[in-house]
């Protein structure tokens, strides 16, 4: 073990026993498959939270839960699990793992042990994240009811138990698998990509995966920063944050958001690169402008690092303050409008093929799109002044980073799902799930538009009888959803117990990458000789 | 390559290790440990009904223990396996260039709180009228007791702060004179040059311990001891890590595991050293000299 043998290269999986092979793990296929199973425990134990926030404001009035605060756990452990531990693990660290090798023929990540340790942190934060909920937050309840902002003085002098600290540590943990998995990421494509493979050569996913990388490289230990500073406050007396000693609570806003907003890019942009490469594949056509596309997403990331400040219009910031970061925003709906025309150009004229990853690809292309546009309207501080805070902007963030990226990583399971497994999906069962889930979440989220419009406050359980007909329209939707993941989960359980044979490559000639030239699934390391590409 | 006898190519295939899973956990316990402690100050409860430091202790040392095995395999693999061929330490030079980025982003979130509060004092600005009475409108604030804290005056940046600029610098020198040292096959040389790289860091640590001893300001209660100990505490913690990394660097070279082609842990040790150098003259110049004074009255 460890270094004792440095054995083969070979295709040992089956002489590795259950803890060698998984827990010791050192291979990318195997710990994005870890990553995988991860992600759908933390979307299962997310979606229970959604499912709790959609039957509380189902009605007005207090439905089922005892206090106000404990809704704002369930919304807070809602959003900070299906960012952390159900989109990341998944769409950056799942796939990222499995398919950025393949695609650059590559036999294993630059640094596979550092890569295993990437993983392993996930469980033991998203532990710390689960007791966060059942200590004491505010005296006399328990859980974190601070929104995944954590903002102080809420999440200081408001909640004097211990669960603010275990979500602050919990994202210590998360934030420190994320860096050295970026670090991974970025010496993988850089270095080892398959001889003859340029950058300009890379496939989209590989660039979303490399922009991704530094995005969280260069964003991540600003937020350590800030809620190390929010630690401080809570436990040392500290006055970072507080202006009793000279602090400055909007000093934490700036440091989150320069965290939050390149994060909510790390959320989108490997779900781009997915939905680059499924359009193309599924209109059997090159992406549309590729270089236009790749450069599309470094711009996103570069833009994404100076427009912060527009999660903050209401902080008090100065109208040259804002009218900059109106300005810097709108910009980002230039390389965004590349993405999206590119990916209607690809399918023109293509010869379509309607299979799950595809209809999955462009109800995302029509969420986002929509999700886009209320993010425009939302980036002007003057209507912002109205809308901030009102489930407006619930609706637009999860049109676009939440049941958005949630589409991706549909779009990319489907897709990759035969190559992974060496099994074909029931596509029956996967229209099914497309359909409801794409009727469900729309259902939920669009009706929040006119609410928000309405001026309903988002992070507030009750509210007046008027804003009742939408809420229970949503609610619905909700429930319309979750018979769509069940029809998902089912789907799987089929696949796996028919055991269909998928081949090596189930969607044709119009799937380039190198990954579909390899058998399904391919051997423990993929490449034993470099491939070259022309 | 020779340590490819098997592979087709000159990657490094690693073997499964028990030392992730493991480093992981300790992680954990760590964090579990620290929020027992913290619970535990000022008789505290603590949480779940444990006090004290000990789970800290225990998570930090597996983390510790962790580290030893996981790098002794590393050198294990470059030493005996020859596993590290030239595009290997290639990666390794990527992984560690990146991980010093993240750790000047770390810096970042320090810097943009102590100029957050210097720059922008409290005068005339709208919300601020809290921090104005503490501050007094300018930087540095004026001597104030505050609930819980006090500041009295900075530190004259050209007593100790000063020594502590000419160590540094010194010592980038004296690693840099190893690193050339090795270069020429001077084994003598690099051992010299690390070792007094390595009294220089531990010198920088011991003014810096006698500098807080006498810190004119509280940590707790005031923007300014806040943010000085925040980021001058987080840069000698840095100097900490570095001056490990190099005294393992002095072992190896004593040992004789460095060689004119192959060294990339020294280098690495090198890189984070000056890397733990040159935050320092950021430091230097922005909290110690440009935010020195004599504190007035309102």
């Amino acid at each position: 073990m460890g270094a004792q043998a440095h054995t083969d290269g070979g295709h040992h999986d089956h002489e590795l026993g259950f803890v060698k092979r998984w827990l010791f793990s050192t291979n990318h296929k195997d710990i994005g498959t870890l990553y995988l199973i991860f992600a759908m425990v933390g979307g299962v134990v997310g979606g229970f939270l959604s499912m709790g926030i959609r039957a509380e404001l189902a009605e007005p009035g207090m439905q089922i839960f005892v206090n106000e605060h404990m809704f704002n756990t369930f919304s807070t452990a809602h959003g900070l699990i299906m960012i952390f531990f159900m989109i990341m693990p998944s769409l950056f660290g799942g796939f990222g793992n499995w398919i950025m090798p393949l695609m650059i023929g590559a036999p294993d990540m630059a640094f596979p042990r550092l890569n295993n340790i990437s993983f392993w942190l996930m469980p033991p934060a998203l532990s710390l994240l689960i007791i966060s909920l059942f200590v004491e937050g505010p005296s006399g309840m328990n859980g974190a009811g601070v929104g995944w902002t954590v903002y102080p003085p809420h999440s200081t002098s408001g909640h004097p138990g211990p669960a603010v600290d275990f979500a602050i540590l919990a994202l210590h943990l998360g934030g420190a698998s994320s860096i050295l998995s970026s670090i991974n990421f970025i010496t993988t494509i850089f270095n080892m990509r398959a001889p003859g493979m340029t950058l300009h050569k890379m496939p989209l996913f590989v660039w979303s995966i490399l922009v991704t990388a530094f995005l969280l490289l260069l964003a991540m230990p600003v937020l350590a920063g800030g809620i190390t500073m929010l630690l401080m406050d809570r436990n040392f007396a500290t006055t970072f944050f507080d202006p009793a000693g000279g602090g400055d609570p909007v000093l934490y806003q700036h440091l989150f958001w320069f965290f939050g907003h390149p994060e909510v890019y790390v959320i989108i942009l490997p779900g781009f690169g997915i939905v680059s490469q499924v359009v193309s594949t599924f209109s059997k056509k090159p992406v549309f402008g590729y270089l236009g596309m790749a450069y599309a997403m470094v711009a996103i990331g570069a833009i994404g690092f100076v427009v912060w400040a527009h999660h903050m219009y209401t902080a008090g910031l100065s109208l040259d303050t804002q009218a900059y970061f109106l300005a810097a925003t709108m910009v980002i709906a230039v390389p965004t409008g590349i993405k999206i025309f590119s990916w209607i150009a690809t399918m023109w004229g293509g010869s379509i093929r309607f299979d799950t990853p595809m209809l999955f690809a462009i109800g995302f292309i029509f969420l986002f799109t929509f999700g886009g546009v209320t993010g425009v309207v939302l980036a002007n501080p003057g209507i912002d002044r109205a809308l901030h805070d009102t489930v407006y902007v619930v609706a637009h963030f999860h049109y676009t980073m939440s049941i958005g990226a949630l589409f991706t990583l549909f779009t990319g399971w489907y897709y990759w799902f035969p190559k992974m497994t060496g099994y074909m999906y029931n596509e029956f069962l996967g229209k099914v799930h497309f359909w409801l889930i794409f009727i469900g979440v729309n259902v939920t989220f669009f009706p929040m538009h006119f609410s928000g419009l309405a001026g309903m406050p988002r992070r507030i359980p009750d509210y007046p009888d008027a804003y009742a007909g939408w809420n229970m329209i949503s609610s619905a939707g909700a429930w319309i959803t979750i018979l769509g993941m069940a029809v998902f989960f089912y789907a799987m359980v089929q696949a796996f117990m028919r055991k269909r044979v998928a081949g090596d490559n189930p969607w044709g000639e119009g799937a380039t990458t190198m990954e579909w030239s390899l058998p399904s699934p391919p051997a423990f390391h993929s490449f034993e000789h470099l491939p070259k590409v022309k | 390559m020779s340590a490819s006898h098997k592979n087709n190519h000159d990657y490094h295939l690693i073997d499964p290790s028990p030392w992730p899973i493991m480093g992981a956990f300790s992680a954990f316990i760590t964090a579990v440990g620290a929020i027992i402690w913290m619970k535990s100050l000022d008789e505290g409860d603590g949480v779940f009904g444990i006090t004290g430091w000990l789970p800290f202790a225990v998570g930090f040392l597996l983390i510790l223990a962790t580290m030893y095995v996981w790098w002794r395999d590393i050198i294990k693999e470059a030493q005996v396996d020859k596993a590290h061929t030239p595009v290997v330490q290639l990666h390794l030079r990527y992984g560690v260039i990146m991980f010093i980025m993240s750790e000047v982003m770390f810096f970042v979130a320090w810097f943009w709180a102590y100029f957050d509060a210097s720059l922008f004092p409290g005068v005339g600005v709208m919300g601020m009228e809290a921090r104005d009475a503490i501050t007094g409108g300018h930087w540095p604030p004026m001597a104030t007791e505050t609930d819980g804290g006090f500041f009295k005056s900075t530190f004259d940046p050209w007593h100790l702060p000063l020594l502590n600029t000419i160590i540094l610098l010194t010592s980038g020198a004296t690693v840099t004179y190893a690193h050339h040292a090795l270069l020429k096959d001077d084994r003598k040389g690099l051992i010299l040059g690390l070792a007094l790289t390595v009294a220089l860091g531990l010198a920088f640590t011991v003014f810096q311990a006698i500098e807080y001893s006498e810190a004119p300001f509280s940590f707790a209660g005031h923007i300014y001891g806040a943010t000085f100990f925040m980021a001058t505490g987080f840069h000698g913690f840095h100097v900490i890590i570095g001056t490990i990394f190099l005294a393992v660097c002095l072992i190896r070279a004593i040992k004789g595991d460095f060689t004119p082609k192959q060294h990339f842990g020294f280098e690495a040790a090198a890189w984070y050293w000056h890397f733990v150098d040159v935050v320092w003259l950021f430091l230097f110049a922005s909290i110690y000299v440009w935010g020195a004074g004599t504190p007035v009255a309102h």
